[in-house]
C-alpha cells in the first residue's frame, strides 16, 4: 500500500515546482519589531514603525562582523507602516533584516505600505542579481498580500537596485501593477516621494564612498580568519625548521616574523586597499593590491632590518616580499565582490593573468623562504 | 570624488538603437550612468562604466539592449572554479554590500 503512494507523491513534487506555490503565509505577529497590527480588507497587517532600537543596531553590527548574517531575516508579506491607508505609497524591500530596517527607519513621520519579498535573507542588490528579488516573486507577494483589495491605485516602488532582478514591464503586464524605481538609497526616499516619485541623478548612481568601503572591511576581515587558524601556526612551525638556533628559538624568531608579515599581509589587502581604493594605480584590483602589498613588505622588511649582505638575509627579505604582495594582491582582487563597479568580464579578465601571477609569488616565495631556512 | 572605473573594453554590453523607442527605463535602473538621453533615443554615454549587472536588459520591453550580466566577484569565480556552488557568491558567504538598501 505504503509502495503505491510513492510514485504518486514523486510527481506531486515535479508538480509543485511549475505551478506556482500555494499563497504565502502572512508575516508573523509576534515579531520584535511589530508593533499590533491594521486591519484590511485582506485580512490584518502587521504594523511597524520607524524607530531603530538597540537590539536592531547591534543585529546590523553583528551581521556586519559575519554573526547570524546569513539567518538576519524577516517575514516576507505586507506591513503597514504608521496609519497607512487606500492612497498610501507601497514600496518593496528584501527580507534582510538590515535592508529592512533601512527602509523603515527612512520613513519616520510617514505611513506606507512594506511588501517584503522572500529574498532568503539577502539584501535587495545581491538577491536581484540572484534572481530571488525578481519578478516573479513581487507578482506573487502583490497576489499573496491581497494588495490590490487594500490600495486603490496600481503602483509599487522598487528600489533602483531591484532592477537587475524585476522588470517593470513585465510587473505590469503580470499584475497590473506599475513599478516605479526608487532611489539606490533608502535615506533618499523621502525627497524622491516629495518631488513626485522623481529621483535625482545623484541618487542614481550607485557610490562606493570612504564609509561604505569601511563598512565591508569587519566581514571580510572574519572571512580570513578560518584560513589564518591553518596558516599561522604552519608558518610558525616552519619558521622553527633548519637554522641556527634550536627549533623552538627559530620559531620564535623566524617563525614569528612569518606569522606577522602574514598578517601584515592580511590588512593590504582586505583593509588598506580598500580604504585606499579610488587613490591606487591601476584599474584591476590586483594591480592595487600589489602596489598595497609591496609598500608594506618594504615597511615590514626595514622594521626586520635583515643584512642584505648575507644570503639567509637576502633570501628571507626577498621571499617575504613575494609573499606579503602576493596575498594582499589576492585579497585585494577578492574585494571585487564587495565594490560596487566591477563587471564578470572584467573579474574574469583580471583573474586570467592575476590568479597565476599570484600562485607563482606566493610559491616561488614559499620555497625560497624554506630554503633560506637551510642555508647558514 | 571621481567616477570609479574597472577595465577598459571588456564590458558584454550591446544596445540596438533602431529597436530604442527612448522610453528611458534604462536611464532610470542604470547605476552608472552609462545611458544618455539624445533626442528621443538612448546612446552609450560611457561602456567602461557599465558592470553588467543586466538592469538595463531587464527592464528593457523592446529587447534593443544585451548583456551577459553577472556577479563581478572574483572569490564567487573561485568558488565555481573549486567545485563550489556556481557563482552564487551571495548565496555562499560573500559579503556582497550588506548595506545596500
Amino acid at each position: 500500500m505504503e509502495n503505491k503512494h510513492k510514485p504518486d507523491s514523486m510527481f506531486k513534487m515535479i508538480d509543485a515546482r511549475s505551478v506556482p506555490p500555494a499563497p504565502a503565509k502572512p508575516p508573523r505577529m509576534d515579531q520584535d519589531f511589530v508593533r499590533g497590527s491594521v486591519e484590511t480588507p485582506a485580512g490584518d497587517v502587521p504594523r511597524i514603525d520607524s524607530i531603530l532600537y538597540f537590539r536592531d543596531h547591534w543585529g546590523s553590527f553583528k551581521a556586519r562582523w559575519d554573526m547570524g548574517r546569513m539567518d538576519y531575516a524577516v517575514d516576507p508579506g505586507l506591513y503597514a507602516l504608521g496609519h497607512p491607508d487606500s492612497k498610501s505609497p507601497v514600496l518593496v524591500s528584501a527580507n534582510y533584516k538590515m535592508s529592512f530596517d533601512a527602509l523603515r527607519s527612512s520613513l519616520s513621520g510617514r505611513d506606507a505600505w512594506i511588501l517584503v519579498l522572500d529574498t532568503e535573507g539577502i539584501n535587495v542588490w545581491c538577491a536581484a542579481g540572484e534572481g530571488t528579488f525578481g519578478t516573479d516573486e513581487v507578482v506573487l507577494r502583490i497576489e499573496a498580500a491581497g494588495l490590490k483589495n487594500i490600495v486603490d491605485h496600481r503602483e509599487i516602488i522598487v528600489p533602483q537596485l531591484g532592477g537587475p532582478g524585476v522588470s517593470g514591464y513585465q510587473v505590469k503586464l503580470r499584475s497590473g501593477f506599475r513599478v516605479r524605481f526608487g532611489p539606490i538609497k533608502a535615506e533618499d526616499i523621502p525627497a524622491y516621494l516629495d518631488a513626485g516619485f522623481k529621483a535625482t541623478a545623484a541618487m542614481r548612481r550607485k557610490s562606493f564612498d570612504l564609509g561604505e568601503r569601511i563598512a565591508l572591511i569587519p566581514v571580510e576581515l572574519v572571512h580570513t580568519f578560518k584560513p589564518s587558524l591553518f596558516i599561522i601556526p604552519v608558518l610558525f612551525l616552519l619558521g622553527g625548521l633548519g637554522g641556527p638556533g634550536r627549533f623552538w628559538d627559530n620559531a620564535s624568531n623566524f617563525g614569528v616574523f612569518a606569522v606577522l608579515a602574514y598578517l601584515s599581509a592580511v590588512i593590504g589587502g582586505v583593509a588598506l586597499t580598500p580604504v585606499l581604493l579610488p587613490y591606487l594605480p591601476g584599474r584591476a584590483f590586483t594591480t592595487k593590491g600589489i602596489v598595497v602589498g609591496a609598500a608594506i613588505a618594504a615597511g615590514v622588511l626595514f622594521l626586520r632590518g635583515n643584512s642584505l649582505y648575507v644570503l639567509p638575509g637576502l633570501i628571507e627579505a626577498f621571499s617575504w616580499l613575494m609573499i606579503i604582495t602576493a596575498l594582499s594582491a589576492y585579497l585585494a582582487m577578492n574585494f571585487t565582490g564587495c565594490s560596487t563597479y566591477t563587471s564578470l568580464s572584467g573579474v574574469k579578465k583580471e583573474m586570467r593573468w592575476a590568479l597565476p601571477l599570484q600562485i607563482a609569488m606566493v610559491t616561488c616565495g614559499l620555497a625560497g623562504w624554506i630554503t633560506s631556512r637551510f642555508i647558514s | 570624488m571621481k567616477e570609479l572605473l574597472y577595465l577598459k573594453d571588456v564590458t558584454t554590453l550591446k544596445l540596438d538603437e533602431g529597436r530604442c523607442n527612448g522610453c528611458g527605463a534604462c536611464l532610470e535602473v542604470c547605476p552608472h550612468e552609462v545611458f544618455v538621453m539624445n533626442s528621443n533615443r538612448v546612446h552609450i554615454r560611457n561602456r567602461d562604466a557599465c558592470m553588467e549587472c543586466g538592469a538595463c536588459r531587464q527592464n528593457c520591453a523592446f529587447g534593443a539592449i544585451s548583456v551577459q550580466s553577472g556577479v563581478g566577484c572574483a572569490a564567487g569565480i573561485i568558488n565555481s572554479l573549486t567545485g563550489g556552488n556556481s557563482g552564487t557568491c551571495c548565496m555562499s558567504d560573500c559579503s556582497c554590500a550588506p548595506e545596500s538598501n
